[in-house]
This record gives structure tokens, sequence and C-alpha cells, in this order.
């Protein structure tokens, strides 16, 4: 376990911001206690910084998992969000998409959105901006990234996909080996 | 996670086709003989009818009467069993005419009544036939069970089958009745029909065997044999238990040492069901009255656990797979069984409070912590196995819960990893004798050495877990230990060890439900406080067998002398009393030297 080197931090930053602008801010100074980065096994994780001291009394080998794991370092030197951060974007989200309840089961298989599954969208939204996927009632499903803006989605057709699947709740039974 | 469709849409359906009564299959080696049978049958019947209305005339003489009078040799409890079994291929339609849905049907003409005199003008010959044949045998059938009943009603005295009658069953169990259970250890051979047979009839026979022994037990002076020992009839029982449930000897044997007779057969019962489905709303996403409208709509039919718990719920039925709806998958409940949130609310963890839970996979309790805490404080999960670890971290996740730290230790490594915790929860690993109704294979593959490596293995926990709690703690100093055994080794033995080992007492758990602990067990006293302890059965609370001990750690210090101490003192007061018996032997002595002078 050790803090993010300046590069690491830049990119889970840049990532982070795609999701929730400069809401970011709100993540690191927060008023209920210091919370912080740490990097364990490759993984980033996001924790609140006395659970972090008591870590340190384990070692590097027995420690599995603090606080919440935002995602992984990818060998390729890139960082991936896993669906373990959906808890801090979807409070702070700035672009959202709603799905229709026929679509949310299809998303929560890991499917992208099209445009027939599509309920509501944040208006302004660009092309390429990371939109957190909630169902009608407002249950947060998972994130990606949108696939047309929103004045194109109006003009899409019904199979058109409109929003990019990156991650979804339906991980944590699908693919619960790799969360960390 | 193959379906697709739409959840919502999905009413709810009736039985399908599959779900209707199937009638039993037939023995095919029974063969064309199937008239005659029935025949011998009805001789049967209208024999054991005589037999009945003279045992209610005459009472016992005649019992004893008829049972020399059985030239076969065969002892009057056995007669009835022989019913029985000569009764339950009737129970299988063997009709010559090869219509065997015909009586399926029947059965269910024969209420309305005035229908039926139509159809039958409708039917051809041959299925009138075979209906009144089908009609003959439920005659026949209500007739014997009557009979069945006002023997069982009438006979007082509980015979034990000889030895070899009992072989004789069971080579017939062998090679007949019993493809699963018993064939394959008594001699591994069984025919091919065994399979089709379903319901074999000499299972019903062992239940009602057990059934007439416990009762005879139970008012041993008026229902035993005469000449028959207690021991013998135990014996039977026993066997017949091993069979029907099919439990090891060792494992029988301990049930029996833990429970009265009574409650023994409940118990074995209990553990052939499966508990309800229950889920624990996590607090930290969502109330439970929301969490029970969303669930509701989904196409659930739940209820609130009980008065003792704000989170529970229980599932009775549901369209959808409880644990992949949209909702189990945003964290908003946790599939768990109820037991496994008494010790959680044993322990009460307090916010701002460092927590360790010693054995936390797959992380129920860890997450029940959580959200009890608020997400404040530190708990600190770990577990010996890696790939249960997971899970744990996956649910930890799912739910919400941020506060924790999951590692990867041997329990037993604990003070020297971190110590000076509040509150410590061990929920041991066990035999698992509570959970047979999830695990069948406790039935058969626990033995002696099993339980006392369980058993060791708890005790060091328990002391290490001990070790890592700060007694001078201002809010807690508490432990918990829990198991999912009924076992006194692993239970109250457990408990009695730490509290002689380490500086510690037993609180109230603070749980509403529950039996108390044992005080006593066979001969073997437990400390006065072991009834603050909770014990849950499955028959009595309809929930996994489970124990919970709550502890409270009065001093850091570790009384490492005290055995040396408690050694000395006991030689000091057998010195004492050897001291006091000479003294006191000499003037009884010299009194019977008194009174002898004054006899002479």
């Amino acid at each position: 376990m050790r803090p993010l080197i300046e590069e690491e931090t830049k990119l889970v930053f840049e990532k982070l911001a795609k999701y929730i602008g400069e809401n970011l801010k709100l993540l690191i100074e927060r008023p209920d206690g210091n919370y912080c980065f740490r990097l364990h096994r490759d993984r980033v994780y996001y924790v609140r910084e006395d659970i972090m001291r008591k870590a340190t009394n384990v070692a590097r080998e027995n420690l599995v998992s603090l606080g919440t794991c935002f995602g992984k370092m990818t060998k390729s030197g890139k960082f991936r969000l896993h669906i373990t951060a959906l808890e801090y974007l979807a409070p702070y989200a700035k672009f959202k998409i709603w799905l229709k309840p026929g679509a949310e089961q299809s998303f929560l298989y890991g499917n992208h959105v099209a445009k027939s599954g599509l309920g509501r969208i944040t208006e302004n939204t660009e092309q390429y901006q990371g939109v957190v996927v909630y169902s009608m009632n407002d249950l947060p499903l998972g994130f990606g990234v949108a696939a047309r803006s929103t004045q194109d989605c109006r003009r899409a057709n019904p199979t058109d996909i409109i929003c990019f699947h990156q991650a979804d709740n339906g991980e944590y039974i699908r693919s619960e080996d790799t969360l960390t | 996670m193959g379906r697709k469709r739409e959840l919502t849409e999905l009413g709810k359906r009736g039985p399908g086709k599959k779900a209707r009564i199937q009638p039993p299959p037939e023995i095919f080696s029974e063969g064309k003989a199937g008239q005659t049978k029935k025949k011998k049958k009805k001789t049967v019947v209208k024999k054991k009818k005589q037999d009945g209305e003279k045992k209610i005339t005459a009472e016992k003489k005649i019992n004893l009467f008829e049972d020399s009078s059985e030239d076969d040799g065969i002892g009057m409890v056995d007669d009835d069993f022989l019913n029985v079994t000569e009764d339950a291929p009737q129970e299988m339609p063997a009709d010559d005419y090869g219509l065997e849905f015909n009586s399926d049907s029947s059965s269910e003409d024969e209420d309305e009544g005035d229908d039926e005199n139509e159809n039958n003008n409708k039917l051809l010959a041959i299925e009138k036939k075979s209906k009144k044949l089908d009609k003959k045998l439920r005659e026949d059938r209500v007739l014997a069970e009557e009979e069945l009943q006002i023997n069982i009603a009438e006979k007082d005295v509980f015979t034990l089958p000889s030895g070899q009658e009992i072989e004789k069953e069971y080579i017939l169990f062998a090679h007949c009745f019993a493809p699963k259970k018993c064939a394959k250890r008594r001699n591994g051979v069984f025919s091919t029909h065994a399979k089709k047979c379903r319901n074999p009839p000499y299972l019903t026979l062992i239940h009602q065997r057990i059934c007439e022994n416990i009762s005879a037990l139970n008012n041993f002076k008026k229902y035993r044999e005469p000449g028959k020992s207690r021991k013998e009839y135990l014996e039977l029982l026993r066997n017949d238990l091993m069979n029907y449930y099919s439990y090891s000897e060792f494992m029988i044997n301990k049930l029996m040492d833990m429970f009265p007779l009574s409650e023994l057969l409940e118990f074995l019962e209990a553990n052939e069901v499966h508990r309800p489905v229950t889920i624990r709303t996590n607090t930290l996403k969502c109330r439970r009255r929301d969490l029970a409208q969303a669930l509701i709509n989904r196409g659930m039919n739940l209820d609130p656990v009980g008065k003792w718990s704000k989170v529970g719920l229980v599932v009775y039925d549901s369209s959808v797979p409880v644990g992949a709806t949209p909702e189990y998958l945003a964290g908003h409940y946790m599939l768990q069984g109820a037991s496994s949130l008494m010790p959680v609310m044993a322990l009460a963890p307090q916010e701002n409070e460092r927590i360790l839970d010693m054995c936390a996979a797959p992380g129920g309790k860890t997450t029940y912590m959580g959200a009890l805490m608020k997400n404040s404080g530190v708990i600190v999960a770990n577990d010996q196995n890696k790939d249960r670890l997971k899970a744990l971290v996956g649910n930890t996740h799912r739910l919400g819960v941020n506060n924790t730290m999951i590692c990867n230790y041997d329990g037993r490594a604990f003070p020297k990893v971190m110590g000076g915790f509040d509150r410590v929860l061990l929920d041991a690993p066990c035999s698992g004798t509570g959970v047979i109704s999830k695990d069948k294979s406790v039935k058969t593959n626990k033995d002696e050495k099993d339980i006392q490596r369980c058993s060791h293995l708890q005790k060091e926990l328990l002391l290490a877990a001990i070790d890592s709690t700060d007694a001078q703690s201002s809010s807690g100093g508490y432990i918990t230990y829990s198991t999912c055994s009924i076992l006194i080794e692993e239970n109250e033995r457990v408990v009695e060890y730490a509290l002689s080992k380490r500086h510690v007492k037993l609180v109230d758990t603070g749980l509403e439900i529950g039996n108390e602990g044992l005080t006593k067990f066979r001969g073997h006293h437990f400390h006065n406080t072991m009834k603050l302890t909770r014990r849950f059965y499955p028959h009595v609370h309809n929930m996994d067998g489970f124990f919970v001990a709550k502890l409270k750690k009065f001093s850091n210090s570790i009384p490492q002398s005290l055995s040396e101490l408690v050694t000395k003192e006991e030689k000091n007061t057998e010195e004492n009393d050897v001291a006091k018996n000479e003294s006191t032997d000499k003037p009884k002595k010299d009194k019977r030297k008194k009174k002898k002078a004054k006899g002479t």
C-alpha cells in the first residue's frame, strides 16, 4: 500500500472528472474526515485516513481491501474505473441517463443502451461524455459513455446505441472474483 | 443469468403440468398376478377387520392370545407392520386394463356426483370396470387405515421385533427399497426397479415403529414388554432413526444425548425441510418499508421476520430470483439467515468503535455491523480462506460499507497483528450441526475427531479474540462468540474454557428470543451464568441451529498463574481435609468404643 505518485493521481483524477467534473473537489475535501487515495496491488482505494493508518499494521500480502476500491491501474498504464466506484460517482454525477424499465435488465447484463430503452437524458450532454446510468425510479445501475449528444439522440433510430456500457451492478455477481 | 424477459410483467401463474400429482409408478415384477393379488388383499383386510372387532371387545388377553395364534411366528406388532406393507402396493393402481390415467381422473369425478352418472353412460365397459375396481380399492384402503388406527389405539404393549426379523427387513430393504440410503452401505446391491419405487413401504414401516417406540419409551412402565430392558428399546430406536433419517451412528448418539426423545424427532424432521429465505435491509441505502414495497412490486411475497428485528424480512415465495433483482445488485438488501442476525444484535456495535470480525466471510454479519455503525469507526474483517474473501469484498462494496479493512490472516494470529479492539465478533468455524437442512453431508461425515478438532480451534480462536479486545475501552470490551452448531462441545465447553483461562465474564446477550444455554449436561456442570447464552433450534425457532454468547472482558492481564494457583489451593484444601478427617475419625472411633461398651 502506498500513496499514488503524481502521474497516477493525474490519471485517476482525469478519469473521475469525466463523470463528476468539478465535484471532484468534494471527494477530496470532505467535512466528515480526511480521505485519501491509496494504491495497493494495482488497485486504487479511496479510504478514510484513520482506517488507512490501521491498515499499515497489516502485511502487504495479507491485506485484501480497504475502504472503497475505485478501480485498477492497467498494465498498459491506464486507469480503469470499477463498478465499486459507483457509490461515489452517483451522488456527484453531472450527466445522467435514465433507462426505461424494459431496458434496465439488459443493461444489468452488460449490454449497451439503445435509443429504444432511453427514458431521459440530461440536457447538453456531449458526445463521449461520461454518464451515470439510472433506472426510472432513480436507482443507480452503472455508468458508461454517451455515444450521442442529447441533440443527436432526438434524431437517432430506436436501435441506435445511445450509451456505451462501461460498468454495471450486475458485475457484482458476474465478476465477483475480479472486483478487487 | 440467461433470462432477459421483463420481470415486472411476469404475473403469478398457476401450477404447471408437472406440478400435478402423478400416480405412483407400477411395480412391473408383479406381472399379471394383479387380479388374484387384489382378492388376497381383500381377504387380508376382512381378516384384519375381524381382528379389530375382536380387539375392541376383548382386550389384553385376546391380544396376547392372538399373538400365539398367529402361526407364522410373527409378533403382534409385526403383524400390523405386515398389514402396512401389504397395503402399500394397493396405493399403486395395479389395473389390468392399462387405463392408468382414468383412475386419476375418476377420483376427481367422485365429488361431482351427477356428472358421474352422465359420464358413466359415455364410458366404455372396460372403463366402468376399472372404475368399480378403483372404488373398491379406495374403500379397502379407508377400511385398512381405520383398522390401523384402531390397532394403534388398542395395543398397549410395544413388542420389540426379534433380531432375525430386523435382519430380514434390512435385506429386503437393501435389495429392493432403499436405492440411496442404506442399500449402498449394507452390501452395495440394489435392484433397478427399486429406483422406480418412490415411497418405499419399509420407510413408512420404520417411521411407524419409531413413533410407537418413542411413545412406549415415554411411558415405559406401562408399555414395555416384560423382560426387555430400556436399553434394547433405545438400541432399536437408534438403528431405526439412523436408517430413516440416514445419520451416522456417531451423530445420532450425540443428538440422542442432547434432546429428549419427542424433541429429537421434531429436530430430525426440521432438518429435512429448508428454513424460509430471509433478507436483511441495508439501512445504509434504504428503509425496510420502501424495500418491501419495491420487492412486492417485483413479485415477491414477504413479511417482517419478527418483532425482534427491524431489518429482517421473510420471503415466502418469489417469481424472480431473490439474489439477482436490481435492488439486490444495488445493495439494498442482503440474503442472510435469520439466525446470523443474532450475534451482531448481541454484540451491539456502537458508532466510532473499533471492531474486529474474525471469521467474516461472506460478509453478512460484517455489513450488518457496518450498517449499525453508519459507516463510522473501523471494522477489521478477517478471514482465513482466500476464496471466500472475494465474496466478502464484493458484499461490502455492494452494500456500500466503506469503513472496512479486509485482511487475510489465520484468526489465531490476531492479537499480534492488531489489538485493542472495542468489540470482537467471533463467528467460529464449526461442524455445522445446526444447519443440516442446508448441508446434508453433516449427517454422515462427522465423527468424534472432527468435533474435537473444531472444538480445539474454537478455543484457540476465542482466546485470540479475547486477547485482542481492550478491557479498558470506555464503551466496549465485549466479545461475542457464535457458532452454527448445537453441540455442547463446540459451545458451552468452549465458553467454559475461556472463562477459566481469561478474565472474562458472561453478560446478557440482550436477545429477546432463544433458549437459555445449558448449565448442566450429562453430569457435567457449567458455570451458573451459562444461562445468559442463547441457543436457537430449527424446530423451535424455525431458524438455523445457532449459539450466541456475549462475554465482557474486565481485565487485560492474562491469568497465567491461575491454574497453578488453583492447583496449589486444591492441594492445600486436600491437606486440610485429610487433617480434618483424621481428627474427626478419632472421636467417632471413641464413640463406637463407648457404644460397644454400653451395649455390652
